[in-house]
């Protein structure tokens, strides 16, 4: 009761990363608010997914498991969820902002009469004091998301409902092992108990699941690009540089409207948000939509001409110069000083 | 075969995609007078949705529903001068300050009343709030089947509809029985242009309170051409439970809202010197940011 609420995407038989990652988050919230973590697998059978799920710091799995419950379907998924939530009251239910989450939360939030917050990049344990009711709330899930356009943060909280749902963009949250050996256990739910035969009446015809070519996400090292770079030959150094330090490339949607790189490498608020290890951004200004898909990089070296560039300010190093005479000695000096 | 009748769900909202320096007020919050106002673009790709159905199964009828304040009644002309047929704008001030759960209950009210329907066609999201949340919550609260992220209408029977629907690592074709809520993605066609005989027709295409505030009398027009009244419905004609409606009906509450600025840390500014980039190559080697 009042635990942590994960639903788990399932993919080909396997979690898919922003699930885990908020298994990651939701381990760390139930530590703090003293409750359990539980996770939720609606699919077929898969083989030892509490292998997968239990190392993560997770209390209690509950499984659903029958062939119809693959491919996802709204209808039965959002039943199953819907009356879980109402016999075990979880504080909290986090779902993935992907196409499944954002399909199947709304659902779910609108049936229990819920507060539901989209496209979270933070989540954050905190109180408020409604001035005007005399109420004082603690334990609250900030619910922290850009909005208008990622022009303004907003915090949003959901003080009298529960659970406190919010959908999380993948990967804005890291994705750590908890404990190898962690002892959770498995309930399952009997299918005919949640599921009605009316929730059928959706038949997927086709179905195309393209396997991702390009891993900027997962990617430690982004060396990316802006208009600066000025064109798509010397976007050509930006790849070398990531070949050599083991990276991907990226861009600024400007670089992107400009032609120089394909769309699917975009970061930023219509893009991709990434959090590597180092981020490299040449000819990149920094503009707000851009900022809000890569600040969370642990480390940020910026290379651009201008000393004024809003990018300078958020970034570790600023090196102030000509993109295409400053990666040409960086990949000369990592080849002279690397083992 | 006289064909469907369609709803389509559009929101009127503040062009966040060209937001300029006075956008912001000092105090963080938006200055929404220093924005247009324009059809929501996924919104308007759901009405070329609608259209083209209505192209295919001649008979049928498409309706505007939209909800805002009064000037929302701009885009019930705009969907006009495109080739919808008629408009309904809810509109009340105790509409104010919903958040989806809210606004998706006071609409699923609107779209009962509406009833019989086949088919309801609505944006994936507004671009004012992202949140993809009002078409899934309504059609919940309608008890019909919801259909996210349509790029393209198959087919469609009075049985049922077959969509093809854009993932975000593909795509997927699924079959619904009718009525079903479809919710249309960025990706499926822009809608077609405005008709020039269709903005001479519905020029004057107006709501009772635009038509009272209006110097102009059209009034007489009105009479002879009703197809130029846009209803209006408020929260007594929707029989509402105010309770579930604006900011009590709201369990989202906005606790902060910071206006995003760079918030400078410590950096270090360095030059492009050979020694320079050595230095900092030889450091990121050491504290294993590169391998």
């Amino acid at each position: 009761m009042n635990n942590i609420f994960v639903y788990c995407e399932i993919e080909e038989g396997a979690v898919v990363d922003v699930s885990l990652e908020l298994l990651t988050k939701g381990r760390k919230l139930a530590d703090e608010l003293k409750c359990e973590l539980e996770a939720v697998v609606i699919g077929n059978e898969i083989k030892d997914i509490e292998k997968v799920i239990f190392p993560y710091g997770v209390d209690t799995l509950f499984l659903a498991q029958e062939d119809r419950l693959y491919p996802y379907l709204t209808l039965p998924h959002a039943s199953i969820m819907t009356k879980l939530i109402k016999e075990e009251k979880p504080q909290i239910a986090l779902f993935g902002a992907t196409s499944i989450g954002r399909d199947i939360a709304p659902r779910i939030a609108s049936a229990l009469k819920c507060g539901l917050t989209a496209d979270c990049t933070s989540l954050e344990i905190g109180e408020h004091v409604d001035k005007k009711q005399k109420q004082d709330y603690q334990n609250l899930l900030y619910q922290i998301r850009p909005a208008f356009g990622g022009n303004i943060i907003a915090t949003i909280i959901n003080p009298e409902t529960r659970p406190q749902m919010a959908t999380v963009r993948e990967g804005v949250m890291k994705k750590e092992i908890f404990a190898p050996n962690y002892a959770g256990k498995v309930r399952k739910l009997e299918f005919s108990k949640y599921v009605d035969e009316t929730d059928f009446v959706v038949k997927i015809i086709e179905r195309h699941i393209e396997k991702k070519k390009i891993d900027i996400k997962h990617s430690h090292i982004i060396v990316s690009g802006g208009y600066g770079v000025g064109s798509k030959e010397n976007f050509a150094m930006l790849f070398e540089l990531a070949d050599v330090l083991g990276g991907e490339v990226g861009g600024s949607r400007a670089a992107v409207d400009a032609g120089y790189i394909p769309h699917e490498r975009q970061v930023g608020q219509t893009g991709i948000t990434v959090r590597p290890h180092l981020y490299i951004a040449c000819g990149i200004s920094g503009a707000v939509q851009h900022r809000a898909g890569m600040e969370e990089s642990a480390m940020i070296i910026s290379i651009n001409k201008d000393p004024n560039a809003p990018i300078n300010n958020i970034a570790d190093y600023a090196i102030i110069g000509d993109v295409g005479e400053v990666i040409p000695k960086m990949i000369k000096y990592y080849k002279k000083n690397a083992k | 075969m006289k064909g469907f009748k369609i709803i389509v769900l559009a929101k009127q909202v503040p062009d966040t995609r060209n937001v300029g320096k006075d956008a912001m007020k000092a105090n963080g919050t938006v200055n929404r007078a220093a924005l247009p106002a324009v059809f929501n673009p996924e919104d308007l790709k759901a009405l070329e949705q609608a259209l083209r159905v209505k192209d295919n199964h001649p008979g049928s009828t498409v309706t505007i529903l939209t909800m805002g304040p009064g000037r929302a009644a701009e885009i019930i002309r705009e969907g006009l001068y495109r080739g919808a047929d008629d408009g309904i704008l809810i509109t009340d001030r105790k509409f104010a300050g919903s958040d989806t759960l809210a606004t998706s209950y006071a609409i699923s009210l609107a779209i009962k009343k509406m009833a019989p329907y086949d088919i309801i066609f609505g944006g994936r999201q507004a671009i004012d709030g992202d949140t993809a949340q009002v078409g899934p919550q309504a059609a919940e609260k309608i008890g019909i089947p919801q259909i996210t992220y349509c790029e393209e209408v198959i087919s469609i029977s009075k049985k049922n509809v077959r969509i093809k629907r854009r993932l975000e690592r593909g795509v997927e074709t699924v079959e619904s029985p009718l009525p079903v809520l479809v919710t249309v993605h960025g990706s499926a066609p822009d809608c077609r242009s405005r008709n020039g005989k269709l903005l001479m027709k519905y020029k004057h295409a107006e709501t009772v309170t635009e038509m009272q505030d209006n110097t102009d009398d059209y009034l007489a027009l009105h009479d002879t051409r009703p197809y130029l009244n846009i209803q209006e419905w408020t929260v007594d004609d929707l029989n509402a439970d105010e309770a579930w409606l604006g900011l009590s009906g709201s369990p989202t509450k906005v606790k902060k809202v910071t206006n995003v600025v760079f918030t400078a840390k410590e950096s270090k500014v360095m030059g492009d010197k050979d020694e320079e980039i050595e230095e900092l190559i030889k450091e990121l080697l050491e504290n294993h940011t590169i391998g």
